[in-house]
């Protein structure tokens, strides 16, 4: 390194060494603190969002009995402890709006964006750090908003998390007026959070790679999250105006969605999910990237087909544009576009297929070692997979005809979201743990967390497949109120006793994250002796990532085991032999 | 409770070939998994750490590549021209109708109209009533279907027919139900507060029982 630019640049760092609490804390334009800020909004979430998961299973298992401990609820978010229909309509429209925009979007994308993308690419931050400040902030009242909408009369939004009109876009109909209005004002602030993210990113990534570092030299989560940005980019602008019609019938008299006044119902499922499946991929793929990182790092030995992923990872993102309407081929919209949409919508399940094949090529003749994050990526496989397969189902109209709108959906979307992208979450936070707070989680903890939901995750959710095929609906209150469902209902009991023991068993990662954040043992630069950029960084890293020159690339990101090396990696930053000879 | 992990008896004309249809998916989805976790297991099984051992080298694989997104692309696309003609039976095209009913959703009744002594839809004499809807076993019932609020949707599950209630449109559905009995026609849309409970009862019955149901119903509907 030459030393006048090593002078320069210490010289820059010295200075953000001044800043106080609140620059380096609250206020910080430092892309790792915002992606630490992102995570523990998106944790927090996640405790609320899970909390109205567990009232659900309660009052699918004992419908219209006491919640045990919650008398004190006052009238009429609850009776005696008792869950009314509008409470529950509104837990489970809360529960999915929350878990989506406010505990996967912010960790995967907000939080491991943030962190990943400037360190794996050799970037000092991101192009634009105070828009990113901005981001974060600007997500934050978002949250405050959704959460303020518990607490207006009326109570919280209970249309579901799809809002289909006119349902949403009327009180009189659901009995909700605020949190109704709050719901769509707090997405759309939300929305222009996740905008200013998404241009960060895909500046950043086309505009700051370090020397060396060429497209095909990208990890494959930076893939992944450069995609997701452009979805982002190009998707949450028309959920914006969708939300903002809403609003104006609901709020100005209008009547886009209304059809007294000449408005069409259907317009807001169209842009609703011209949003929404791209928005499925927005939380999938960067749980893909994350695996494909983590089963290389711990099979030792490069992803099975890099380039075969990286296009798949473009493909899926192509193919999310023309799918939406598989959500609606019972909407009354012409069923013979609905031919067209499973044509497109089977096809989709090409590059899923190709990743899940490679991942399985990236174990073989490896040399695995059982990590919690490796455990965790090995789940998000096999989950993955599930989930993939029963989205077959539903891509076949006839079929679909029968499961759409039934537990066959919830579990399809469960095992996708909790079994992929959650599962893909643990596995982010346990690998990427000790560069971001510079300790180890602790390991043994870690595989009781992951060991007890998977099992848990599984008894959870797979049963509701069964239920979907007996023609269970999803989104009704009391099961106990039709006959064919009766026979059912010890299954619902089952279902929910699971989803007790996996609510609880989510502590294990609250408490480890905290216990070591406190005690863990200290980690090193490179304690997965893994090859991509953020690794040569101190753990954590300082103000500006690196406290000298920004490191060179020279190979890609999967080098392991290379005939190369005589360990089993290769960093990318590390000097080709003949390089380091000539320099000695 | 174990006969009860599987689909509801069915007793519409179309409902075996959308079971078919499952079964087909549902085989070629569970050989898929197997294949795929036991492969998984295997691996993991098989090339864990152990001291000594190094990983091979290999970056991945054109040909293999290839043939795996061939043969799913295949599959893929068979099964959606398998899916179309069942599909267009059902939702585009059907048989000509025998008996005709408007049915209107609102929240959180079915309302069932008959078309009265005249035979048509549309007429004065027309009887409607809530949630209680009957129709002759062995005849092709067409419904228009709408809604005068919110969007609902109808579900018939022992008949695999599911279709939404759609305020300001009139979606046309048709069954053909081949058993006598009487099931439930849950809503199957969030619809609102009163969605969990909002269920219609179907009777299917004989054309004698059917006459005399109509007759006492117009007779009724007169008064």
């Amino acid at each position: 390194m030459s030393s006048t630019a090593a002078v320069a640049i210490r010289g820059v760092h010295a200075e953000h060494h001044e800043l106080g609490f609140w620059r380096t804390y609250v206020f910080s334009t430092d892309h790792k603190m915002i992606g630490r800020q992102f995570l523990f909004l998106g944790l927090f979430m996640m405790a609320i969002g899970g909390m109205m998961a567990m009232f659900m299973r309660w009052e699918l298992a004992f419908p219209e009995t006491a919640v045990p401990g919650f008398h004190w609820v006052p009238e009429p978010f609850m009776y005696d402890g008792a869950i009314p229909p509008n409470t529950y309509n509104a837990m489970f429209t809360m529960h999915a709006t929350i878990m989506i925009f406010f505990v996967i979007m912010p960790i995967l994308v907000g939080c491991f964006g943030n962190f990943l993308i400037p360190l794996m690419l050799g970037a000092r931050d991101m192009a634009f750090p105070k828009l990113n400040m901005l981001s974060f902030w600007v997500g934050f009242v978002a949250g405050i908003i959704m959460i303020a909408s518990f607490f207006v009369p009326g109570g919280a939004a209970a249309s579901g998390w799809t809002s289909y009109v006119p349902l949403s876009a009327v009180p009189v109909y659901t009995g909700v007026d605020w949190g109704q209005n709050l719901w769509c004002i707090s997405l759309i602030v939300l929305g222009a959070s996740s905008l200013m993210g998404a241009i960060n990113y895909i500046t950043t990534t086309i505009n700051m790679r370090t020397r060396g570092m060429t497209f095909f030299r990208m990890p494959l989560v930076i893939w992944s999250l450069f995609i997701t940005a452009i979805l982002l980019l190009l998707a949450l602008p028309v959920l914006t105006t969708a939300l903002a019609l809403l609003l104006f019938d609901r709020m100005a008299g209008t009547h886009f969605f209304l059809p007294p006044g000449g408005g069409e119902p259907l317009l807001w499922q169209h842009l609703f999910w011209f949003f929404g499946h791209p928005e499925v991929y927005i939380m999938i793929l960067p749980a893909m990237g994350i695996t494909s990182d983590v089963v290389a790092t711990f099979s030792r030995k490069p992803i099975f087909g890099y380039r075969a992923m990286a296009y798949a990872i473009c493909a899926i993102a192509f193919l999310s544009w023309i799918v939406w309407g598989h959500h609606m081929f019972q909407s009354g919209m012409d069923p013979a576009l609905g031919t067209s949409f499973m044509l497109t919508t089977m096809v989709i399940a090409v590059p899923s297929a190709i990743k899940t094949f490679n991942w399985l090529g990236t174990l073989y003749k490896g040399d695995i070692h059982y990590t919690a994050a490796m455990l965790n990526a090995l789940a998000f496989i096999s989950m993955f997979v599930i989930g993939g397969l029963s989205g077959i189902y539903m891509a076949c109209t006839p079929v679909d005809m029968y499961i759409h709108d039934t537990y066959f959906i919830v579990a399809h979307i469960h095992y996708v979201l909790f079994g992929g992208s959650l599962f893909g979450v643990f596995a982010a936070v346990t690998y990427w743990y000790p560069k971001m707070f510079g300790r180890m989680m602790n390991e043994t903890l870690g595989k009781i967390h992951f060991w007890i939901t998977f099992v848990a995750f599984n008894c959870t959710f797979f049963p509701m497949h069964i239920l979907g095929m007996g023609g269970h609906m999803r989104r009704i209150y009391n099961p106990m109120q039709y006959d064919f469902l009766k026979p059912l209902q010890p299954l619902q009991i089952f279902i929910s006793i699971s989803a007790f023991v996996l609510g609880s068993a989510q502590f294990l990662f609250l408490a480890n994250i905290i216990w070591s954040y406190l005690r863990g043992k200290k980690a090193d630069d490179n304690p997965w002796r893994a090859n991509t950029l953020e690794w040569s960084a101190p753990s954590p890293p300082p103000h500006g990532n690196w406290p000298g020159a920004v490191p060179a690339v020279y190979r890609g990101p999967y080098e392991y085991s290379s005939p190369e090396s005589r360990e089993d990696y290769l960093p990318q930053w590390e000097l080709p032999e003949h390089a380091q000879a000539a320099a000695d | 409770m174990l006969e009860h992990l599987w689909f509801p008896h069915d007793i519409s004309t179309f409902g075996p070939s959308v079971d078919w249809l499952f079964e087909v998916i549902f085989w070629i989805t569970v050989l898929t998994w197997i294949a795929v976790t036991v492969t998984m297991i295997v691996f993991l099984i098989r090339y864990r750490t152990r001291p000594g051992r190094k990983a091979e080298y290999i970056e991945g694989d054109t040909r293999l590549e290839v043939i795996w997104t061939t043969v799913t692309a295949v599959i893929m696309v068979v099964l959606a021209l398998m899916s179309r003609s069942t599909w267009a039976d059902i939702k585009e095209h059907g048989p000509p109708g025998d008996v005709f009913y408007a049915v209107a959703a609102k929240q959180f009744n079915w309302e069932i109209t008959y078309p009265g002594p005249d035979g048509k839809l549309g007429t004065k004499d027309d009887v409607t009533v809530e949630n209680d809807f009957h129709v002759p076993v062995n005849k092709v019932v067409r419904i228009d279907l709408t809604s005068k609020d919110v969007i609902h949707s109808f579900f018939v599950p022992s008949m695999r027919l599911k279709q939404d209630a759609v305020p300001g449109r009139t979606i046309k559905v048709w069954f053909d139900a081949t058993e006598i009995g009487t099931y439930e026609i849950p809503c199957a849309e969030l619809c609102g507060f009163g969605h969990s409970g909002m269920k219609g009862s179907l009777t299917v019955e004989s054309e004698a029982d059917y006459e005399k149901f109509l007759k006492d119903k117009y007779a009724a509907g007169q008064q």
